[in-house]
């Protein structure tokens, strides 16, 4: 249990980085970590043998989300060219302050919600956290890649939620969450370059051609 | 047990100095230097109190009276903190707040007295200070009470004996963050690289000796073993937080004098090893330290 | 049959990956709609009946959503050859460049593949899997022509609506969390959710429930966060946006309905019914405000579903007789809205812009047209005898019954709002002159751009006369599982 334990612990601090970090590449190895972490919780968890399923699990898991994610973000972000520091709309040491706020939230949440003899005592909570920090991410950011890096993140948190709360291991959820995040991915990177290419940046805050208040200040 | 604890107390106000002495030293082998005898801090102070004072006519009885008082703040941490597995010779249930106090007031005062000089290099400097010790202060005062939670007290002697009991084996995590936090403290209070270059000469620079410019003499030898003593009392809180107990009282003893030297070589080595950050950095620095201590403790209190 | 019926529409999307000639990848594109469509006709006269335990099955709600899915993706095909056709002959298009052609068809046939899945699926976690299947596959249908405003439109679809099912897999996750762990193994299909009658700890489907509302909701439009439908389906070309409006609202929807059976079976149907009316009425009183004073006539469309999905949801909140109102609804919306789409992309590429201020005397330049867009108008704001009229009606009778004055006087007052905003903006578009610098003179306007919508609103028009009493009682059966009584 103590591994475990230690394990939440590196989660949120990881978290804690991704919202006082302030470059691209960091955020891009930070959010890699954090899922090969997530991917070997299921194998030290349940401590019961580990069953074959759950081991081709976490391998793929680690290969995706330490290797090819990665890869794809990095690809991007060369070939889009961009600056690598980020841009936000909620300032570096506000941000982590939510993150501590959120923390707290996601404990209260929890003391609420009728918790077994889960893996850990802390695993809800963290996984909460972690979803709550890619929520975060996404809306207080301002480049196009933060907010994969986000999604990511949050993908990380639901991944955590599955394999602590649902021990019977349902493949389905599991192999369906990693899909879903390869596909994403590989559709956004393929959407930031086309971005990169048209817009000259990843700046979602000059994406604002198609917004309903400037349209309607227009024509007034 | 008060004997033993005076003696420590004894053994601090004279080692105290030493522990820049070591610094300097370890920095000038890695620079590949012979530097300074070890015993140089205690030449200049001895130094510094025959020479003679000079004080601005702008100044009033603050800038006269500060030194003593600081000095005095501090010299009472050190006689609260326990060494050695001994408690302090000042020791009351609650006395952590009042540790955190006389510490703030030690800085409180260091502040007046800069700004009594009218000097404005010694008012950047207090703002500087201000402004980290207004994130550190906090994360302190959260990084015992999380270990206050843990030891079920609210003594510095229990809390500063959290190792002893065994906690380490079972709460591991939620610890090996509060001595993270601590170590960032130390830096940020003692004012070390990265937070504070104490080899600069440059004032736009500085956050700590810009503070002291106007400051000479016997007064200026005060400021400097007050910033020794604050050294010590750090550097002794951070190694209580990991000493096991030892089976003979000089065991102990040495122990503890082992590993504040040691602590203070790892500080000579980052200090030898980094370079100062900028300006903007710090605040998030101590405001990083402040959230992991609140992280700290939010998990804390989750677990009960 | 349902496994056909789900398989064919992805091997159509292959075929059209191959073929070289243009012609043959069109063909192939109506040939396989009309097989699907025949295939659901099929199915709704022959009802296949659902295995206990398996993951596929079509119950009422399922095949009523596919029904309207099959029937818009076959009037939309019909009207995509003619509409490709134009694309390709130079001058007569707006944009200087576009997707391959058999990216875009593959992509629409696996569209429809993907939305077969969705409501054929019984199990939550096959649903979940072909929602997000559905958001991947309509990315490129958007980003048809490659400009920068249909990109920003793109990247917001993609993200928010990945973002809205994330939660909703949150959702399924804390769903499975409840069942306890000495039930039988985590069976997510709809029969051992509700039939076992509250295998589910309540906290645990509270919280779940809140997880599917806000995700796949994200993915109806219900405010406020439908940020990304207005851009999405005002940038997408028109046949993409009348699927996206007229198909993939309502299976997004039917996503929301399902989390609300499971609720209604554990006897917290009052706690689901709340959110989702706040949601509802939210949306169409968001959608009224965006739509007066609107000045791009395909954004004015896409606050129009965002009102109508805020109707249906509304309507499956009020519980009773409404829901089947809902249904009705959906049904009503989606074929009106699909009518109005494809005339906004005849006039689009008539009259070379989005902007109302652009485009006037329609009923000069395109009759046939106009013709449509006054009547497609009528028929969305819920003027009789178009069908709309009939749904609103019970659903706003179902409001004043229940006793809830404040969402009623919302409702209509919302309703009305609408009407004036879009009365606006359609009355200047069909009537007046053509002023300086527009073109004159008749367009020649090719059948298949007139046809479907003109079946379609035909469709919505007889409906609004006379409901057959065998599709009153389909949607009678189905609104009792989510709650709807008499």
């Amino acid at each position: 249990m103590q591994v475990i334990d230690a394990i939440m612990v590196g989660m949120v601090l990881t978290c804690l980085l991704l919202l006082g970090s302030s470059r691209l590449g960091a955020y891009i190895r930070i959010v890699a970590v954090q899922g090969i972490v997530a991917a070997v919780v299921p194998l030290v968890a349940h401590g019961h043998g580990i069953g074959l399923q759950a081991a081709v699990v976490s391998a793929v898991t680690l290969v995706m989300k330490g290797i090819v994610f990665p890869r794809l973000l990095f690809r991007a972000l060369y070939a889009a060219g961009v600056r690598r520091e980020i841009e936000v709309y909620v300032s570096f040491p506000v941000s982590v302050l939510a993150g501590v706020l959120m923390l707290a939230g996601s404990c209260w949440l929890c003391g609420r919600l009728p918790l077994g003899a889960e893996v850990s005592g802390l695993a809800v909570p963290v996984a909460m956290f972690t979803v709550l920090t890619g929520l975060f991410l996404i809306v207080s950011r301002v480049l196009a890649l933060t907010q994969v890096v986000g999604y990511l993140t949050l993908e990380n948190g639901i991944y955590l939620l599955s394999v602590v709360l649902v021990p019977q291991q349902l493949f389905v959820i599991e192999m369906g969450i990693l899909l879903d995040a390869f596909a994403a991915v590989f559709v956004m990177g393929i959407a930031i370059f086309h971005i990169s290419r048209e817009f000259d940046h990843i700046d979602t805050q000059a994406m604002d051609e198609l917004a309903d208040w400037r349209a309607s200040k227009e024509t007034e | 047990m008060m004997a033993r604890a005076w003696a420590d107390a004894v053994l601090g106000l004279a080692l105290a100095p030493l522990l820049g002495g070591i610094i300097v030293r370890i920095k000038a082998r890695v620079a590949g230097r012979k530097g300074a005898p070890l015993w140089q801090p205690y030449v200049e102070l001895v130094k510094l109190m025959q020479k003679g004072v000079v004080y601005s006519t702008t100044s009033t009885w603050m800038l006269r009276m500060a030194p003593a008082g600081i000095v005095a703040g501090v010299g009472v941490a050190v006689l609260m903190m326990p060494f050695g597995g001994v408690r302090g010779v000042i020791s009351f249930e609650g006395d952590v707040v009042v540790f955190v106090l006389v510490l703030g007031v030690a800085r409180v005062l260091t502040v007046l007295s800069a700004l009594d000089t009218g000097s404005s290099f010694e008012g950047m400097g207090a703002s500087r200070e201000m402004m980290l010790g207004v994130m550190s202060e906090p994360a302190l005062l959260i990084a015992l009470a999380v270990v206050a939670r843990q030891t079920e007290r609210c003594t510095l002697a229990e809390i500063c004996a959290v190792a002893q009991g065994g906690a380490w084996a079972a709460q591991w995590p939620v610890l090996a963050l509060v001595c993270a936090v601590m170590g960032v403290m130390m830096i940020i209070e003692t004012a070390r690289v990265p937070v504070d270059d104490p080899a600069t000469h440059l004032e736009l620079t500085m956050i700590h000796e810009v503070m002291v410019l106007d400051h000479s003499g016997p007064d200026l030898a005060l400021m400097q073993y007050a910033h020794a003593l604050k050294m010590w009392v750090w550097g002794v809180l951070c190694v209580n937080m990991i000493m096991p107990k030892w089976s003979a009282w000089w065991m102990q003893t040495l122990a503890g004098v082992g590993g504040v030297v040691a602590l203070t070589c790892v500080i000579g080595l980052v200090e030898s090893s980094m370079a100062r950050w900028r300006m903007n950095k710090l605040p998030q620095l101590a405001a990083g330290a402040g959230a992991v201590a609140l992280l700290a403790l939010i998990i804390e209190m989750w677990r009960r | 049959m349902t496994r056909l019926l789900v398989v064919l529409p992805f091997v159509g999307a292959l075929m059209a990956l191959l073929p070289r000639q243009a012609g043959l990848r069109r063909a192939v594109l109506v040939a396989v709609a009309a097989l699907h469509a025949a295939g659901t006709l099929i199915c709704f006269i022959v009802r296949p009946e659902i295995r206990a335990g398996a993951w596929l099955g079509l119950d009422e709600a399922g095949l009523l959503v596919l029904g309207i899915s099959s029937a818009l993706f076959l009037a939309v095909s019909i009207y995509t050859v003619v509409y490709l056709q134009r694309q390709e002959m130079p001058g007569l298009h707006l944009h200087e460049h576009n997707e391959p052609e058999r990216v875009f068809c593959g992509c629409l046939l696996a569209f429809l593949g993907t939305m077969t899945l969705v409501t054929a699926s019984r199990h939550l976690g096959l649903l979940w899997v072909a929602m997000e299947a559905t958001t991947l596959v309509s990315a490129p249908l958007i980003y048809f022509h490659r400009t920068q405003r249909s990109l920003e439109a793109t990247w917001k679809y993609v993200l928010i609506c990945s973002v809205g099912i994330a939660l909703a897999l949150l959702g399924t996750v804390f769903l499975a969390a409840g069942i306890p762990a000495h039930a039988s193994p985590a069976d997510l299909t709809m029969e051992r959710l509700v039939g076992s009658g509250g295998m589910v700890q309540v906290e645990w489907l509270k919280i779940s429930f809140i997880c599917f509302a806000v995700g796949y909701g994200t993915k109806v439009g219900l405010a406020p966060l439908h940020t990304w439908l207005p851009d999405a389906h005002s940038e997408a070309p028109s046949l993409v946006s009348a699927l996206l409006s007229g198909a993939l609202l309502n299976c997004a929807a039917l996503g929301v309905m399902r989390a609300h059976q499971v609720c209604v079976a554990h006897g917290l149907a009052a706690f689901s019914q709340d959110i989702l009316m706040v949601l509802g009425i939210g949306s169409v009183i968001v959608a009224a405000i965006f739509i007066i004073g609107q000045s791009d006539y395909k954004r004015m469309l896409a606050y129009s579903s965002v009102e109508h999905m805020g109707i249906v949801m509304l309507g499956v909140g009020l519980g009773g007789g409404a829901v089947s109102g809902a249904l009705l609804h959906a049904v009503n919306h989606s074929v009106t809205k699909a009518a109005l789409f494809m005339a906004a992309g005849t006039i689009l590429e008539t009259c070379r812009s989005k902007q109302v201020q652009d485009v006037r005397g329609l009923r000069r330049r395109l009759p046939w047209t106009a013709g449509i867009w006054l009547a497609g108008f009528f028929a969305i704001t819920g003027t009789p005898p178009f069908g709309a009229f009939i749904s609103e009606f019970t659903i706003a009778a179902r409001a004043l019954a229940s006793g809830r004055w404040l969402i009623s006087v919302l409702y209509l007052g919302g309703l009305a709002a609408i009407v004036a905003g879009m009365a606006r903006i359609v009355i200047e578009m069909t009537g007046g002159v053509p002023g300086q610098g527009m073109a004159h003179g008749r367009v020649r306007e090719p059948l298949a751009l007139v046809v479907p919508p003109l079946v379609l609103l035909g469709v919505t028009l007889v409906l609004g006369v006379y409901v057959p009493a065998g599709l009153w009682e389909f949607l009678q059966r189905a609104a009792a599982a989510l709650g709807g009584g008499q």
